[in-house]
């Protein structure tokens, strides 16, 4: 069996003419909680598409327990989606329908389980993220926090190997935020995982996770353990984790030099 | 919702389009009025038809007992052909006429059955033997105006 | 000027790919379709959402429009004589015009709008995208359900707004002013036409069926994942399907009622 389960190598993509990932290696192995920082609209999610396989690099490879995604057909591109879930930045719970529906959503889909097993199952990963008395609420109902753990438990629904978090601690209260991480941790070491998380909440994730991958302007700035880099001298680091105003991210978007825009230059 | 309350109301409403359906062909449209092969085919010939149109009905004595089925134009002897179904169930004598007639001033045509003395019946396939075509009403006007212009020339000139 | 035919040209591609990735779409709807067969359910529901739903709106305009057919039909007729007549006009004009197409513009602007507005909110909250990652196809589980449920639903609410139009005009006409019962019943019995009228009205609202719900569901499919792109495909899903509506019924009536 192959030890690391995601695989990326020198992966290049670009949206029409404006590239986006320009060379990422990234490995995660199985059990592992993988945490990609970076600032806002650096390309962390484009990553995620990317190994769910509904985007394709335009140079590169994303392997998946050894299988090419970009290779994959529709079929096995679906086969190998059962055994991922996906956590959306605010849950993307089906409005429609109520949380146990949502969490019961794959197993009618992809299994012929008769209900009362259905319902045990639903049951028991509600439980696991602490609302099994909400299983008859709907979406509309629950808290910010709450629905991100519904989506989660609708993600481990079907017992994936992996599963990608795209910011799961985004316009969350302290307390939510801390449920949220230790729920990460648990369910990836309890149900054997492997976990990929985006964020960009340096705190919260540096208490859980194991390994970091920094990306700035589309590729790789640094890596480390949790320990590495809080202790890391690499300016970028240093600004990202402590959350300085100016440093190698600089405060001003690129200019021309203030007195020229005020026309000072002129008189 | 309830899944067995959602499935009551799609039922209900499956039941009434079918309703509304079923109203539509029996109550409004004709439909098994006169089933095709329930009739029996005669045929007329006019002189001229007016403005009937194929589908038209046929009455007796004022009773539906028959729909106008197609209109030919024979070349032979310059006439219009006029096939009727007639119910099975009403049953014509040999010496039958047919005339073509309008309901009200401008109502639509009609073609109207006067049955004769006849011992034996119409069956498939036979032709009416007296018709009497439509009368057309610009025909009738002209007449009408110049009889009237006649009249009114005759009555005028002595008072003048 | 080179600006403006520039422009035209753009708009002209625009419009034909636009169509071309309807037709796509639409070819992928009817191909995914074997889900509705084998979960019935699933089309059931979207029968209660697209049909049963709009119910009191068409029952209550068909009533309506056919009480006016009675009033503005007499007022017309009398002057000729020919009060009797009446029934056949009001029916006539329900069950081959505006059964179907007024049935069919209330549908797009009730059930139509309300299908964009649901899918491209799903899409903008990422529910479409989960479903994808969770290896469900949406055009298979949202589409096509969608799909039959509203082509279903559309010619039973035609032939119930003509029905309730025909009873409204029988209200007026009868009940409140007094043309003869049988006569209203009779001339309308004899002028509609069980194949020619009844059938065709069918078959026109089936097809405005079709023409309403491929294109609320494009809209919504196709529309931007932003507050306003929702809005405004919801808008261009009315106006959209009511000159499709209009258009497809001049068509379907010239080939219908040609010279018969």
């Amino acid at each position: 069996m192959h030890d690391n389960l995601v695989e990326i190598r020198g992966l290049h993509f670009a949206y029409g003419s404006r590239p986006i990932l320009r060379g990422v290696d990234l490995t995660a192995r199985r059990g592992q909680v993988i945490a990609i920082m970076g600032s806002s609209g650096c390309g962390k999610t484009t990553l995620l598409r990317l190994i769910g396989g509904s985007i394709r690099s335009t140079q590169g490879s994303v392997e998946v327990e050894g299988q090419d995604v970009a290779g994959l057909d529709q079929n096995g591109l679906y086969r190998l989606r059962r055994r991922m879930g996906m956590l959306f930045q605010f849950g993307a719970l089906f409005t429609d329908m109520s949380v146990f529906d949502n969490v019961a959503f794959q197993l009618r889909e992809h299994t012929n389980l008769p209900e009362p097993m259905i319902r045990d199952l639903v049951l028991m990963k509600l439980n696991a993220v602490g609302l099994r008395g909400a299983h008859d609420l709907m979406p509309a109902e629950l808290s910010g926090g709450m629905a991100r753990r519904v989506a989660l438990a609708r993600a481990i629904a079907l017992d994936p190997m992996l599963i990608m978090y795209d910011e799961p601690f985004a316009g969350l209260d302290p307390i939510s935020l801390g449920v949220t991480g230790n729920l990460i941790r648990r369910l990836t070491d309890t149900l054997g995982l492997t976990s990929i998380v985006v964020t960009h909440d340096v705190q919260e994730s540096l208490k859980m996770v194991d390994y970091v991958y920094f990306i700035s302007e589309g590729v790789v700035e640094a890596r480390g353990t949790a320990a590495e880099i809080k202790s890391s001298g690499l300016p970028f680091v240093h600004q990202f984790v402590h959350g300085e105003e100016d440093g190698p991210v600089p405060f001003h978007y690129p200019a021309e030099p203030y007195g020229v825009d005020l026309g000072l230059n002129h008189a | 919702m309830e899944r067995t309350t959602l499935d009551l109301w799609v039922g209900l409403f499956v039941l009434a389009g079918i309703g509304a359906l079923v109203f539509l062909a029996l109550k409004v449209g004709n439909v098994g009025a006169f089933d095709t092969n329930k009739t029996y085919a005669i045929t007329a010939n006019f002189n001229n038809i007016g403005g009937l149109k194929v589908k038209a009905p046929v009455k007796s004595a004022g009773v539906v007992v028959g729909r106008v089925a197609e209109i030919r134009f024979n070349t032979a002897d310059y006439e219009a052909e006029v096939v009727l179904n007639i119910g099975s169930v009403y049953k014509f004598p040999k010496d039958t006429s047919a005339a073509i007639m309008t309901s009200g001033l401008l109502g639509e045509q009609y073609i109207a059955l006067e049955a004769g003395a006849d011992d034996k019946m119409l069956a498939q396939g036979d032709t009416l033997k007296i018709t009497q075509g439509a009368v057309v009403l610009e025909n009738l006007i002209g007449q009408f105006i110049y009889g009237k212009s006649g009249e009114a020339g005759k009555s005028a000139a002595p008072a003048q | 000027m080179l600006d403006g035919v520039r422009k035209l040209g753009r708009q002209t591609i625009d419009g034909v790919w636009r169509l071309g990735v309807a037709m796509r779409f639409f070819m992928l709807t009817l191909l995914h379709s074997g889900i509705c067969l084998r979960r019935p359910q699933l089309v059931i529901r979207e029968i209660f959402t697209a049909g049963v739903l709009s119910l009191i709106i068409i029952v209550i305009s068909g009533l309506f429009v056919g009480m006016v057919l009675g009033l503005q039909g007499y007022e017309t007729l009398q002057k000729y004589g020919s009060e009797s007549a009446l029934g056949s006009l009001v029916a006539l004009s329900l069950v081959r015009e505006l059964g179907p197409v007024l049935a069919a513009l209330l549908f797009a602007s009730r059930a139509g709008s309300a299908i964009t507005a649901e899918i491209g909110l799903m899409k903008a909250t990422e529910q479409i995208a989960a479903m994808e990652m969770m290896a469900v196809d949406p055009i298979a589980r949202v589409v096509a359900p969608r799909f039959w449920g509203a082509l279903i639903s559309m010619p039973l609410l035609a032939a119930m707004f003509s029905a309730m139009g025909i009873f409204g005009g029988y209200l007026v006409g009868v009940v409140l002013i007094g043309v003869d019962e049988g006569s209203f019943w009779s001339q309308m019995q004899a002028a509609v036409d069980f194949r020619q009228d009844i059938l065709n009205g069918v078959f026109k609202s089936g097809v405005f069926g079709v023409a309403v719900t491929v294109i609320a569901l494009f809209e919504g499919y196709a529309a931007p994942p932003t507050a306003e792109g929702v809005s405004r495909a919801t808008t261009r899903t009315v106006v959209t399907s009511s000159l499709a509506i209009l258009a497809l019924d001049f068509v379907l009536t010239a080939f219908m009622f040609r010279g018969a």
